[in-house]
């Protein structure tokens, strides 16, 4: 689902955030990305999302060679791919209802698709009671759970989350990662970046390690 | 990577919406934008006041002189050449003449203003009456009065025209009511070109103000862009509220627009109708003419548009999500 070859990306500061590293994950997968701080796990899910594009290597999603997708297709290639942030990146002057619908907005569902999808989004992170709420009203654990539903209510094959327990209690914490793991069960490749190496262990997944934008250590890497 | 490309292409994407959905996303779209301007109501209504007058002044300033334009054109049908006969000749003889004149291709009316009748026209009108009597005969020709067809109405055909009735031997002298055609004509056309200049320049403005309050609106909304660009949304969908906004702008700066000229011709028309009583004749100023209102209704939404379009054009690209 998921392959890089060879990749390395170099900001235009001059930056190495990525050099030369090359895995594959399977279609259903599910695995961890962790490493130091500026060992390059953002980077790497910016290059899925193409939020960034690589500077040398290619890129694999869904069966298409990203080097290749010109920017018209950008759009359409991250529909494709959830993403979920530390931060959150949500409107605060559009309720969860709203924030939840964008996607599907943006991508021309009908009005009664929209709200059928979107109350099933909600009712997966347990928050069907505050759609009509603001993002500002709600907790830290309440307003990640809003952006994980946005990254899943199109029902994207790829799930990329960035930090997703960054700031979130160990209690929250592995009430979202077990949300991940549901959402891998059904069949969606989930690739989450983390510092948080207790919270890896307890659950024994693929775990890649990067030290410095490269490789250091892969627990799954087939041979 | 010959294989590599029939993969992308295998899984190209599937980007078309069906029309109905795609007509009802527009329609929504652009009530929403109409919808984010009435959320500002000042700031909206002072823009469009701003757009409302850079197209009202040329507008009006147009139709002023269009409508005199059209003054110069029933004067100018009716330009006339004045033929002064020999005084030798006898009335029947004028009349002969008057006829031959009047046969011309290039001449619409000639009228017979024979010696007595002169000569009683200018009684009445001099004042003079009574040093008249004093003369023992009548001291005025007849004048044969000549309205060129339509095919020598121009000044310059008008002046060939009186060049050559000037060379029948029973003319004694012409003269051509033509200079001051010229001269209104020649202003006129200063005047158009000067609001052509103008109205360019003012358009120039409007999609300068379009453009900028557009881009103050993606500045402040550039999160929300981004995160539209996180989850998908291709470029047309952010644009397109953005550019209803600018067409919004420039109709609501068109109604403005419409409004001012209405009122400014209203307030002209009193002394107007003044001036032109002292010209014998029944003029008014028309609004409805020569498309002014057409130009407006659909210049200006047009104008909002590619004000906005350069707007995002510039601006929409820089943002991208991180
Ligand atoms: N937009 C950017 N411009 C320039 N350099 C960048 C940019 N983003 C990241 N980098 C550099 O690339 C390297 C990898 O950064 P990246 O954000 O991928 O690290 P990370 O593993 O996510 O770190 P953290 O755990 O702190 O989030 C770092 O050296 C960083 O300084
Ligand atoms: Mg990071």
């Amino acid at each position: 689902m998921i392959r890089f070859d060879s990749v390395a990306k170099r900001y235009p500061t001059g930056r190495e955030g990525l050099a030369g590293v090359s895995f594959e994950l399977a279609a259903g997968e599910l695995a961890f990305v962790t490493g130091h701080s500026g060992a390059g796990k953002s980077t790497m899910l910016k290059l899925i999302g193409l939020l960034e594009r690589a500077t040398r290597g290619q890129v694999w999603v869904n069966g298409r060679n990203l080097n290749k997708l010109n920017a018209r297709d950008v759009p359409y290639h991250r529909r494709e791919v959830g993403m979920i942030f530390q931060d959150h990146r949500l409107l605060h002057d559009r309720t969860v209802f709203d924030n939840v619908a964008l996607p599907l907005v943006v991508s021309g569902l009908g009005h009664q698709e929209i709200q059928r999808r979107v109350r099933a989004a909600l009712d997966k992170v347990s928050l069907l009671g505050k759609e009509r709420s603001f993002p500002i009203g709600l907790s830290g654990g309440e307003q990640q759970r809003v952006g994980i539903a946005r990254a899943l209510v199109s029902k994207p094959p790829v799930l990329l989350a960035d930090e997703p327990t960054g700031n979130l209690d160990p209690e929250l914490s592995r009430e979202i990662m077990q949300l991940f793991l549901q959402f891998n069960q059904v069949g969606v490749t989930v690739l989450i970046a983390t510092h948080d190496v207790a919270l890896i262990e307890r659950f024994g997944r693929r775990t890649i390690q990067l030290r410095d934008g490269r490789i250091s250590h892969d627990t799954g890497a087939r041979a | 990577m010959k294989r590599s490309r029939q993969r992308n292409r295998e899984h190209a994407f599937r980007r078309h919406l069906n029309p109905l959905n795609w007509l009802l996303r527009h329609a929504q779209m652009s009530l929403s934008s109409l919808g984010r301007l009435a959320q500002n109501p000042l700031s909206t209504g002072m823009t469009a006041a701003v757009i409302g007058i850079a197209i009202a002044l040329p507008a009006g300033l147009y139709l002023l002189v269009d409508n005199m334009r059209t003054l110069t054109g029933s004067w100018d049908g009716g330009s006339s050449i004045s033929l002064f006969l020999q005084q030798s000749l006898s009335d029947a003889q004028a009349d002969q003449v008057r006829d031959v004149i009047a046969l011309r291709d290039d001449v619409a009316e000639a009228r017979l203003i024979s010696r007595q009748e002169a000569l009683a026209e200018f009684r009445l009108r001099s004042g003079f009456g009574e040093a008249l009597d004093l003369l023992e005969h009548n001291p005025l020709p007849a004048v044969i009065l000549v309205k060129p067809a339509r095919v020598a109405s121009a000044p310059a055909a008008t002046g060939r025209l009186a060049d050559t009735l000037g060379r029948y031997r029973e003319i004694d002298m012409v003269r051509v009511d033509l200079q001051w055609v010229r001269r209104l004509e020649a202003i006129s056309r200063t005047l158009e070109r000067g609001i052509l200049v103008l109205a360019g320049m003012l358009a120039a403005a409007v999609l300068l103000i379009v453009g900028n309050t557009i881009r103050l609106e993606i500045q402040h909304r550039q999160p929300e862009i981004e995160v539209i660009k996180l989850v998908g949304g291709t470029d047309g969908f952010i644009r397109r509220p953005f550019l209803y906004e600018g067409l919004w702008y420039g109709l609501l700066g068109g109604l403005i627009a419409l409004l001012l000229v209405m009122l400014g011709l209203a307030l002209m028309q009193g002394p107007v109708q003044r001036l032109a009583g002292l010209y014998q004749s029944g003029f008014s100023l028309e609004m409805f003419r020569s498309g002014v209102f057409t130009a407006i209704l659909l210049g200006s939404p047009l104008l909002g548009l590619a004000g906005a379009w350069l707007a995002v054009g510039r601006h929409l690209a820089r943002i991208q999500p991180e």
